[in-house]
């Protein structure tokens, strides 16, 4: 080492023993050390670059779908709330008969959550899980404020006899953890009995599931309509010459950049009882005034104004790919005796298949977190599983159950996304 | 001296919001909030001096629960509903508003006793009181009219669409009145899983010809393009419709469901002094009535009513559409916002899965 810092042009220096040397720089330094430092260098500059970036996903993006979705299993409504009878489930095992302790504990944190003003939350997440209940925590509330004497367990019963109910208790003891699975399992129509045990919910509210099934069902009927619609257009613009395909072009962005809600109400005007296409069939004679065709408000209105919504998602990708390829290559099939079907089917059509599996990705994705033209024009066969979760960031005010429900919702797109990389690979998708 | 500059508009950029007087009100936009504008807004700006900013939203309990739970309260009043008003109290959202701070009446009654039953709250005070009322097409039926919630259920008489809103607070309770339960007792009804059976059974016999809506504005469109022939619909909209645009409508007031419309002051607002000023001065009896002027909402004081006189165009009387007159009142359900904290996600639940059963 020292005769090889002595010759300031050594690249490579060998040891007195002979074996395999350390590679250093001029100066003396380890070169993989300097290489790594310089290297880190750029590195670091190429992070600095790329920061402001990754800070606004962050902030924008991953934080705040974390802490939406983190909701759907965590609702500290109950616990932090309630700490003295939570402590008290956390001691006993489950199916435990509420003793005087518990009876005082319960005493004790009605008082002072009816005190802090935090009794609202408390029942609003009891009632999540044991509809009917937020009153009894509210009024109870009131009355406990103005104080409350031992024996608890009768005081309490005094004031409401439902205090009594072991279902009541067992919905306190899944709620006394902030961490919790009934979100997730109300939303696939599940619930716990009063033994801890899950079961299906009744039959009258059964929903999420049905709802569940219609939007993958429903968005992949609404992908295969773009795509029939959309591939002879796209094939158009493709051949057609540029002068006439920018035309026509044009005529497919116009309705995608025009509003969302004027093209789901213009679909009002088209297709209701008393709108232009009824009116015309009339006139027609083809039926009668008496016999109009219910095209909106059901399931007929979501699939044909989500289609229409939809389509330059399909187009678009498809375009940019057919434009790219060669018109030799059917041209050699037909010459070496291909039938058109046949160049069409063997040469032509798997060559847009990246364009294809990108529009129908966009397509599937898109309809399946559909909210604002069901909910407007799909009556109610039409409605997705979006608007049960908009009814409950807005109307019942039940965030967590939204959560539960877009988080399933977004399992499901990620499982496809990986089967379909699986199958066709994702590689091969082309977006433009 | 351009770092100086800079300096100095940073500066007053800074000071500005600090001094300058203002509140922010969110409320519901459209005519409503453009009769909030007129009658307290206006005169608030120019008795005061503090400017009103009036910010739109679809329901305003939305964004301030957001902010709440955000830490950035940027509104100072809300205009929510009343289920909200205690929803968002008891959960110790909001600011509690002492009664006995509200102006009295011109006659010296106290607030207390000249606001509507259930208009003062903990931390709420009532503005307006609104119905959802039935309203008819009148070109679509030759002879008799429908008079009752009874009428509306029967689509042999009187054919036609009917437009009902997509949710189970403003469905359930039609469906029992024109089954023939009093309006007193709709909520114990409601409470019984027979009663809930018994509500179902009515709604399906007009199921197939119900087109469900969405946004207030939705039903008085599909009565004016001959979609439905009877809506249920809020009587300020239809008022609007009937009055503003001469439209063929006509009300009933059977079987109406009434609302309040609340004001509250959220924890942390900006500007708390100046909302409770605003608050206090929107909700006079002279302020209340002059509301009326410009939409057929009734104020939620008693000695208001007296003042309502004509609508804006100067010839309407206002009383007879206003949800709190006498024949208005006659078969009314009041909205019952504890049972709703307690059951509307059960009943969404159970609506929501019998419309998808088809």
């Amino acid at each position: 080492m020292a005769n090889a810092a002595l010759d300031p042009h050594a690249a490579i220096a060998t040891t007195a023993s002979g074996a395999p040397a350390r590679l250093t720089t001029a100066d003396g330094k380890p070169l993989a050390r300097a290489l790594a430092r310089s290297q880190s260098k750029a590195r670091r500059r190429a992070f600095l670059l790329v920061a402001p970036l990754l800070a606004f996903i962050l902030i924008t993006f991953v934080v705040p779908i974390g802490q939406m979705l983190q909701r759907s299993f965590h609702n500290d409504g109950f616990s932090a709330n309630m700490p003295q009878v939570s402590a008290w489930f956390a001691e006993t095992p489950a199916g435990t008969v509420p003793d005087d302790a518990a009876w005082a504990a319960l005493a004790a944190d009605l008082t002072a959550s009816a005190e802090a003003r935090s009794i609202g939350v408390v029942g609003t997440r009891i009632n999540y899980d044991m509809a009917g209940t937020r009153s009894l925590f509210t009024s109870t509330g009131r009355k406990v404020r103005r104080g409350i004497e031992p024996p608890y367990r009768e005081a309490l019963l005094e004031i409401d006899e439902e205090w009594g109910d072991p279902q009541l208790w067992s919905v306190m003891r899944s709620a006394s953890t902030a961490v919790t699975s009934n979100f997730y399992l109300a939303s696939v129509d599940r619930t716990r009995n009063e033994m801890g045990e899950i079961v299906q919910v009744p039959e009258n509210r059964r929903i999420y599931l049905t709802l569940f099934w219609r939007t993958f069902w429903l968005s992949g009927l609404i992908t295969a309509l773009t795509f029939v619609l959309g591939f002879p257009i796209a094939h158009l613009l493709a051949t057609l010459p540029m002068r006439k395909s920018n035309l026509l072009m044009i005529l497919v962005l116009l309705p995608f950049w025009t509003s969302l809600l004027v093209r789901t109400t213009s679909w009002m005007v088209l297709l209701q009882q008393q709108g232009v296409i009824n009116d015309i069939l009339v006139w027609l004679g083809i039926i009668g005034d008496g016999q109009r065709l219910q095209m909106i408000y059901n399931q007929t209105g979501t699939i044909i104004a989500m289609t229409h919504i939809l389509l330059p998602f399909m187009i678009l990708p498809l375009y940019s790919v057919m434009r790219t390829i060669n018109p030799s290559y059917v041209r050699a099939a037909r010459s070496l005796g291909a039938t058109s079907w046949t160049a069409f089917r063997r040469v032509y059509f798997p060559q847009t298949l990246p364009g294809l599996g990108a529009g129908a990705m966009l397509v599937f994705i898109l309809a399946v977190g559909y909210y604002i033209t069901p909910a407007l024009v799909g009556g109610s066969s039409g409605q997705l599983i979006s608007n049960m979760i908009a009814m409950h960031m807005t109307d019942t005010l039940n965030w967590s159950m939204a959560a539960a429900l877009a988080a399933l919702l977004l399992g499901a797109v990620l499982v496809l996304y990986w089967l379909y990389d699986r199958l066709v690979g994702v590689d091969n998708l082309k977006l433009g | 001296m351009k770092s100086t500059l800079i300096l100095s508009t940073a500066l007053a950029g800074m000071a500005f919001p600090a001094t300058a007087q203002e509140v922010n009100v969110v409320s519901w936009g459209g005519a409503y909030e453009k009769s909030q504008v007129e009658a307290y807004n206006k005169p608030f700006a120019e008795e005061t001096g503090v400017k009103v900013n009036m910010i739109a939203a679809d329901n305003p309990a939305t964004p301030l629960k957001a902010q709440v739970e955000a830490g950035n309260v940027t509104g100072d009043v809300f205009d929510i509903e009343v289920s909200d008003a205690i929803r968002l109290c008891d959960e110790g959202a909001l600011v509690e508003i002492d009664p006995a701070s509200l102006p009295a009446a011109p006659d010296g009654t106290a607030a207390t006793e000249d606001f509507v039953d259930g208009a003062l709250l903990d931390c709420a005070v009532a503005n307006i009181v609104w119905g959802t009322v039935i309203s008819y097409n009148t070109t679509k039926f030759e002879g008799d009219a429908p008079t009752s919630a009874v009428d509306f259920f029967d689509t042999e008489t009187f054919p036609g669409k009917r437009g009902l809103p997509k949710n189970p607070k403003r469905t359930l309770y039609l469906a029992l009145i024109a089954d023939g339960v009093a309006a007193a007792d709709v909520y114990d009804e409601l409470g019984s899983d027979e009663g809930v059976e018994r509500a179902f059974a009515k709604l399906d016999t007009i199921k197939d010809d119900v087109v469900w809506w969405e946004a207030g504005a939705q039903p008085v469109q599909l009565l004016a393009d001959g979609e439905v022939s009877m809506t249920t619909v809020y009587n300020g909209r239809i008022f609007d419709a009937m009055v503003a645009e001469g439209q063929p409508f006509e009300v009933i007031w059977d079987g109406q469901y009434m609302d309040m419309d609340m004001f509250v002051i959220p924890k942390g607002a900006p500007n708390p002094e100046a909302a409770m000023d605003y608050l206090k001065f929107a909700t006079d009896t002279q302020r209340l009535a002059d509301q009326a002027k410009y939409i057929a909402y009734g104020p939620a004081r008693k000695s208001s009513a007296d003042l309502v006189g004509l609508y804006q165009d100067g010839e309407t009387e206002m009383a007879p559409h206003m949800p709190t007159s006498p024949e208005a009142l006659e078969n009314a359900v009041m909205d019952d916002p504890e049972f709703w904290a307690d059951h509307d996600a059960e009943l969404s639940e159970r609506f929501n899965a019998w419309l998808a059963a088809s």
